[in-house]
């Protein structure tokens, strides 16, 4: 390897080919739904198809991201926090690529069409007001507009992550109410609860966080 | 399984027939699965003779009847119905069977038979989804006695020439081609005549959502999505081509539109 990782820790993530690879890696679902509507391969509905995964793989990056923080912190790889940005865009390029397949798709690009849908449909409402929020979180990713922001108004900002994906479980739920076929859906939502969870009960109470300062200090 | 030229006014639709191949992997047979490719995939083995059908309730000559039996009932003919799911997608199916009312005037309803009732299968040693919560099991359906009666009604045994394919209800199905695709039952072991309207599966599960006519109509919203336009299965035009608008009763109001004369078809959903 070219170059070893500070302190003599070879860990993956630190390799300089982490974030290219892993921006590959996040490209291929993408790379798959344009090869399997090319080659006739997703199916006899293959609109509905790539607009039911795109909704999952936003749903995923979303678990993704949030999984960073958690992450690290409890295996103590503080570096991981690099990734965290791009799964972030990632979430907001598969929403758009979600919200492009059911605006042309499904309401062939008919933007008066797509209003009253918004109006008439809560879910497709609360699908849509997830994306407006997730917009300004894209949109400030980039460092100069951490600085601009500060840190701190950028965080409380960027808390509304958490709204996100509340909006984004209900969204999944209503699409799936009255087929009661809610298996998935409590799924994504049993993984949002434990990173949301993790992060109140780290901030409030975890003892861990009380002790580690002065006993775990290496 | 070959069948006749049909005389039922409306029984042969224009429309180009979908491929066969669409027809028997993308289906809603929840009793296989929920997704659309479940029923193909697990459905394979499952046992479809011997088979009786029941009749049973306000009828003179109530009974079990032996497939082959109905199988040779009355001639079979070829009917090309557009099939319409409630989803918002919609087929083209050459059925091959004969009209309902064959069976029922066979079976001498007696005055007190108001409405009739189907009820399919729901073995769960065959079944996988029969052990899931959802629906209620087994799936019925229901029509008035006079949408029994229609002569597009169509009891069917076979699709594409041939028996039908598990996937798609075999042995013996219901197909009721002006209204949502779920009302045509799959896999009948049982017919009842009643006189109260029948509960049926998608009604139990979502009142508010599936009624009990359920005939395909525009102009009557889905509280979910909009019933305005319609995917066709395998139509040409690729990835970006239009959705089609979707026609009152499917395209079937010339022969069935007098069924439902005075009614008001927003409250009767």
């Amino acid at each position: 390897m070219a170059t070893p990782a500070p302190r003599g820790r070879r860990v993956p993530w630190l390799h300089p080919a982490a974030k290219p690879v892993l921006f590959v890696a996040a490209l291929l679902p993408f790379a798959w739904l344009l090869y399997g509507a090319i080659a006739n391969q997703i199916g006899p509905n293959p609109q509905e198809y790539i607009i039911r995964a795109t909704g999952d793989w936003t749903l995923r990056f979303l678990c993704l991201t949030l999984a960073v923080t958690p992450v690290r912190t409890v295996l103590h790889q503080p570096a991981l926090a690099r990734f965290r940005r791009m799964l972030g865009l990632f979430t907001y390029f598969y929403v758009c690529v979600h919200l492009m397949s059911y605006a042309w798709f499904d309401q062939g690009l008919e933007f008066d069409a797509i209003a009253k849908d918004i109006a008439k449909r809560p879910f497709i409402l609360v699908g849509f007001a997830a994306f407006l929020l997730l917009t300004p979180l894209a949109a400030t990713s980039v460092n100069r507009a951490i600085r601009a922001l500060g840190a701190a108004r950028w965080q409380a900002l960027h808390r509304l992550v958490y709204v996100i994906a509340g909006l984004g479980i209900l969204h999944f739920f209503w699409m799936r109410a009255g087929k009661n076929n809610f298996a998935e859906v409590f799924v994504y939502a049993g993984i949002l609860a434990v990173l949301l969870g993790w992060r109140v009960w780290h901030r409030f109470g975890g003892p861990r966080v009380v002790r580690e300062p002065a006993a775990r200090r290496a | 399984l070959p069948g006749g030229k049909s005389p039922v006014p409306g029984a042969i639709a224009i429309d180009k027939p979908t491929d066969y191949k669409d027809a028997t992997s993308y289906n809603n047979f929840y009793e296989f699965g929920t997704d659309k490719s479940d029923p193909a995939e697990n459905a394979t083995k499952f046992q479809t003779r011997p088979w009786t059908v029941e009749i049973e309730g306000a009828v003179k000559k109530p009974g079990r009847y032996a497939f082959e039996d109905l199988l040779k009932l009355a001639p079979q003919e070829e009917r090309i119905y557009r099939l319409r799911c409630v989803e918002g997608w919609s087929m083209v199916i050459p059925w091959v069977g004969y009209s309902l009312s064959a069976l029922v005037n066979k079976v001498e309803p007696t005055g007190n038979a108001k409405f009739v009732e189907f009820v399919t299968l729901a073995d769960p040693k065959q079944m996988p989804y029969v052990k899931s919560h959802v629906l209620d099991w087994p799936y019925t359906e229901g029509l008035r006695m006079d949408e029994a009666m229609h002569p597009l009604a169509l009891l069917a045994f076979g699709m594409y020439g041939e028996v039908l394919p598990n996937q798609n209800g075999a042995p013996v199905r219901l197909v009721v081609p002006w209204k949502y695709g779920f009302k045509s039952a799959k896999s009948l072991v049982k017919i009842r005549f009643v006189e109260k309207m029948p509960p049926t599966a998608w009604n139990k599960a979502a009142a508010n959502e599936y009624g009990f006519y359920s005939n395909v109509n525009p102009n009557v919203d889905h509280p979910r999505w909009s019933q305005a336009t319609e995917r066709r299965i395998g139509e040409g035009g690729g990835l970006f081509a239009k959705r089609r608008k979707t026609e009152m009763f499917n395209g079937y109001e010339p022969q069935v539109g007098q069924l439902y004369a005075g009614m008001d078809l927003k409250k009767n959903y």
